[in-house]
């Protein structure tokens, strides 16, 4: 058993990659030397900007010998079976040897590979491990060919045992194996010689490095409390600034400054965001006045001044930085204050999209779908209206041309400023949300609003030019805006039908892209816009009647059969309207396709969505196949309902019922291609057990019918469990298809009463089991 | 080479800065050169980093490069921005192993003191889109503010470095400042304060910055500058174009280093249309895309001259 450490020293490796790097370090090495038969007890990484560790104690001296056999072909097989045979093995014939197998004779290779040295294994391992690493970005230097993140300087390998420790002899494009390393780059001099990882660490120590990047990060946290505490202050804590901090110090020093006062009243979020993003601070808040009035720097040395010096350095750089900064709040609030038109009107210059506008437009687009949304989640419509044309204005300011990350913040500091409505405000800052899977949802109606106008402009837009994602690919984050609309809708409670909102904002959106697409066709235009209103509902209509895409698609293809055909034989403005004509209506079938294709996509986003929350998938294919599928809060109170019946011991049984009752009668109906929906009439019932589903059924129907209409789904339920006995009775005792046929179809009849009853909850018979 | 052990005394002037990175680099065996006698947007521009980096032959130069970007011009008002600025450029090819400690030890020659100082190596990846160049390497901050560029070119004009080249890149008014304790450029003292006739850095660019600033931002005339940008072009591609051998001398002459003067002029005519705003967004990517193409055929060009080429 020995100990095995390896440090692989280099020119500053960047902070963000460091602890992937340990753990790749860490795999390809212990995985490598395993598959090569060694064993090891335990394995620990580290990191500093300099070097990468790893450390294996336990580790077996040499592999275990491995003995394989392999059977060949048959003596008698030609030759060239023969030649691949020993190719594979690498042996040569005279070692091969010739067994009896079943009636022929068979070659069969016997390959002994010897237990090997770790010594041997390590290097080979360690050299693999080096040449093939993961880095995210790695590099070529001086006239070498290795490549590694930053210069690789040095290469520390050894083993411990019992008799001490020994370089592993190996070398990687000149750079040879060593027992030495160094400390830091100021405070230490020249190389040092170590034994094993306990001596390692410990001189490592004594030369100002500490090796652990929790201990740094522990140290850095704890001195800058201390540091923020003496002055009766507060650090805010950002654990990704400390991982990324400790990823660029080997020896920590914090040090604490003071915000000049000229700077103490611009945004919170702005200080803080300068200080990270340019100076890698972290920001410390006067808790008497809420404000951030500090910062704590992390210097990587520890000088005789104390860091006065690097104080004062640090201090003159975050002085001209938030001299910028202030420079940009200032210059901001003067066009903020003048009601933002500055800004709008340079949104006309930036392009969204090509096929969809500048920002301007898109803006324009989202201002009018938040003004139809607003009812439906109980807001203001006016209000919504002037918060969709203002959310976006901030992208102009100067702020957020500095630090994009405050988009929507500093839009709602700006609107403050300028005496707008808080909800304004809010929704400028909020109609981004919801961003991922766990960031919170806006409350304020407004904001809800213009957020779900936002994201159904997104869809609906990239859905119109034919954006959509496909497989891992989505570009445009359309999931996301997807999830976020499912999110908002159901945290909003609010019943909008989701079809006839996605219509309308692919209304909004399809004349955009027609016009991009008219530009070079822009003859074509001269289309009344009167008559466009009127064909598009026609196209709509013709699509509820027809319930088809199919038929549209036929229109589709005639049109554009009509057009080609007959285009060139139509002559002067008479061609173009024609033209026109064919041309608009094939765009209008295409929008549609796109509006039932988007619902779909709604509906496979809310199956992940649900799913997510422990509902399946057969539990929301039963509820999608019901009436009133657009109106997402209606459909996800059914799932949950019908979720939860079916985990109750009556759900399963009834179903058993309901599907049992389905079968029959549906094979009857096809036997005798009848429908049975005529009233059963318990008078003809024979058995108690009959009379006593009769009574059930009446008294289920009295309580469902009433739950449906109040959307109570839980009570229907309930209604719907108390079925179950009746049911399993019923089969239990009678037999349906008896030989009298009014007896029969009577109850066939009666089946029918638990077919329209139980399905009117949901569609059962998409339920799995 | 060796580096010096600890700081030297403080510098007094602008002057004095270059001057001791001057003599310090020439001490580390860099052939000093002069600035390029054209208007370039950095250092890199110059054929001593650019075209010098392709190829095997080995290369050490320094060298300090006035440099213009027209869309930084604030009239000579803001105290660190200015249209028109001196890069300092050190490149080296292939790397040296102590590339790092070379860096530092030009640091401790200008007064920098390692012992009082907090200096760190923070990732930064180098890329010009015009050049279709790009390295690995960092910023380097001294007490938290960016002195210094340090790339290891690993492509240029589309060509693999190999071997690589290490470049150096010092933004010298920055670092200036920050050493003399300057607040604003235009109050750094630029030769000795105590000269005789003792001038500031303001003396001598507060006016051409105010002048460069209007002419950038509203002077130049955009249809000649397009105009220049295409004959540019066009230019550089006849250039190349000729026959590798020259039919007076018979010998093999190939044009690389005037086409690539072309390459230099199409950039800079570039980045004062970007000034004058008449380039937009969409339009942008396809300006840049148009230099870098000039930009490779140079690097292809200069790869098949003896400097360029493979020993």
């Amino acid at each position: 058993m020995a100990d095995l450490l390896i440090e692989l020293f280099s020119e500053e490796i960047p902070a963000r990659m460091q602890a992937r790097a340990r753990e790749d370090l860490k795999s390809l090495v212990t995985n490598g030397l395993v598959e090569a038969g060694l064993t090891y007890a335990g394995a620990g990484a580290f990191s500093t900007p300099r070097r990468l560790v790893l450390t294996l104690d336990g580790l077996s001296a040499e592999s275990r010998p491995v003995r394989e056999e392999r059977k060949g072909p048959r003596t008698d097989a030609p030759a060239a079976a023969l030649e691949g045979f020993l190719r594979s093995t690498g042996l040569t014939k005279d070692q091969l040897e010739v067994r009896d197998d079943k009636k022929a004779q068979v070659y069969f290779a016997v390959i002994e590979k010897p237990g090997r040295a770790a010594p041997a294994i390590i290097a080979e391992v360690l050299e693999h491990a080096i040449r093939n690493f993961p880095w995210p970005k790695s590099m070529r230097w001086g006239s070498g060919n290795l490549r590694w993140v930053r210069p690789l300087q040095s290469i520390l390998c050894i083993l411990t045992d019992e008799a001490g420790a020994q370089v592993v002899p190996m070398s990687v494009d000149g750079i040879v194996a060593g027992n030495t390393t160094a400390g830091h780059r100021f405070l230490s001099q020249g190389r040092f010689a170590v034994n094993n990882f306990d001596d390692y660490a410990v001189k490592l120590k004594r030369a100002f490095v500490v090796l652990d990047s929790a201990e740094r990060e522990a140290a850095i946290w704890q001195g800058a409390q201390n540091l923020a505490f003496a002055a009766g202050m507060d650090v805010v804590p950002d654990a990704g600034l400390l991982t990324e901090v400790a990823g660029l110090v080997e020896w920590p020093v914090p040090l604490m400054g003071r915000i000049a006062d000229a700077f103490l009243h611009l945004p919170a979020e702005v200080l803080q965001t300068s200080m990270r993003e340019h100076q890698k601070f972290f920001s410390v808040k006067n808790p008497k006045t809420g404000r951030i009035e500090g910062f704590v720097t992390v210097a990587n040395t520890d000088p005789a001044d104390h860091g006065a010096t690097i104080l004062k350095g640090n201090q003159k750089v975050l002085s001209a930085r938030l001299s910028d900064a202030k420079f940009f709040w200032e210059n901001d609030l003067r066009v903020a204050k003048a009601g933002m038109q500055e800004w709008l009107d340079g949104l006309k210059a930036v392009t969204f999209h090509n096929k969809l506008g500048s920002q301007a437009d898109r803006i324009a687009r989202i201002a009018a779908l938040a003004r139809e949304i607003a009812p439906l989640v109980g807001a203001d419509a006016d209000v919504a209206e002037m918060a969709a044309k203002l959310a976006k204005a901030d992208l102009r300011s100067s702020m957020v041309g500095e630090f994009p990350e405050l988009q929507g913040l500093m839009g709602m500091y700006y609107a403050r400023e300028a005496g707008l409505p808080e909800a304004v405000a809010l929704a400028a800052r909020d109609h981004y949300s919801p961003l991922g899977p766990t960031d919170s949802v806006p409350t304020d109606p407004v904001s809800v609003a213009v957020a779900l106008a936002d994201k159904i402009d997104t869809l609906t837009g990239f859905w119109a030019i034919d954006e959509k994602p496909t497989g891992s690919k989505d570009p445009f984050a359309l999931r996301r805006a997807a999830l976020g609309v499912i999110r908002l809708v159901l945290g909003s409670r609010s019943r909008l039908n989701i079809r006839q909102v996605l219509s309308r904002g692919f209304d909004e959106v399809r004349f955009e892209k027609m016009i991009a697409e008219g530009r070079s066709e822009s003859a074509l235009f001269a289309y009344p816009s009167e008559l466009l209103g009127t064909t598009t509902a026609a196209f709509k209509d013709a699509l509820n009647e027809f319930g088809r895409l199919e038929t549209l698609r036929s229109i589709k293809e005639l049109l554009a059969f009509i057009g080609g055909k007959f285009g060139p034989f139509v002559e002067g403005q008479a061609r173009l309207d024609f033209l026109a004509s064919t041309v608009h209506f094939q765009r209008l079938c295409d929008g549609l396709f796109a509006e039932s294709d988007l619902l779909s996509f709604f509906h496979d986003r809310l199956k992940v969505f649900l799913k997510d929350q422990g509902i399946r998938h057969d539990v929301i294919d039963a509820c999608l196949a019901m009436p009133g599928n657009d109106d997402l809060t209606l459909l996800v109170n059914r799932a949950t309902a019908l979720a939860a019946f079916l985990k109750t011991e009556d759900g399963p049984n009834l179903l058993q019922g309901y599907k049992r009752a389905n079968t029959i009668l549906t094979q009857a109906e096809q036997k005798d291609g009848v429908e049975y929906s005529f009233g059963a009439d318990v008078k003809f019932a024979e058995t108690d057990e009959e009379r006593a589903l009769f009574a059930a059924l009446d008294a289920a129907e009295a309580a469902i019918t009433p739950a449906m209409a109040k959307e109570d789904f839980a009570a229907a339920m309930t209604a719907m469990a108390t079925l179950r006995a009746p049911i399993d009775a019923f089969f239990t005792a009678v037999q349906v298809n008896a030989d009298n046929e009014i007896i029969r179809r009577n109850r066939l009849n009666l089946l029918h009463r638990i077919r329209t009853i139980c399905s009117g909850v949901a569609d059962l018979t998409k339920i799995e089991g | 080479m060796s580096v010096p052990a600890q700081a030297a005394a403080a510098p007094r002037s602008f002057q004095e800065i270059i001057l001791r990175l001057q003599s310090y680099w020439a001490a580390q065996g860099c052939a000093v050169l002069q600035p390029y006698d054209m208007e370039v947007g950095a250092g890199t521009f110059h054929p001593a980093t650019t075209l010098r980096s392709l190829g095997s032959k080995p290369w050490a130069a320094a060298y300090v490069q006035p440099s213009r970007r027209p869309t930084d011009g604030r009239y000579g008002e803001n105290p660190n921005r200015l249209q028109h600025y001196y890069q300092y450029q050190v490149i080296i090819k292939p790397s040296p192993s102590n590339l790092q400690e070379l860096y530092l030890g030009s640091l401790q020659a200008i007064g920098i003191d390692m012992a009082l100082h907090d200096i760190r190596f923070v990732e930064d990846d180098w890329e010009s889109p015009t050049l279709g160049a790009w390295g690995l390497g960092w910023e380097v901050w001294c007490d938290g503010m960016e002195v210094s560029q340090f790339t290891y070119f690993q492509q240029v004009g589309g060509h693999d470095c190999r071997p690589v080249s290490g470049e150096l890149t010092y933004g010298l008014e920055r670092l200036a400042m920050y050493v003399l304790g300057v607040d604003h450029v235009m109050d750094m003292p630029f030769n000795d304060p105590s000269a005789p006739i003792p001038l500031t850095y303001g003396d001598i660019f507060r006016q051409t910055e105010e002048e460069y600033s209007r002419h950038n931002f509203d002077g130049a005339d955009t249809a000649q500058l397009l105009r220049h940008f295409e004959d540019a072009e066009a230019e550089c591609q006849r250039l190349l174009d000729f026959p590798a051998e020259d039919p007076k001398t018979g010998k093999k002459i190939i044009m690389a280093h005037p086409a690539y003067d072309q390459t230099i002029k199409a950039s800079h005519l570039f980045n004062l249309l970007d000034a004058r705003g008449v380039i937009s967004v969409t339009e942008r990517q396809a300006y840049i895309g148009r230099v870098r193409a000039l930009a490779k055929k140079c690097a292809d060009a200069f790869r098949l001259t003896e400097a360029g080429a493979d020993a």
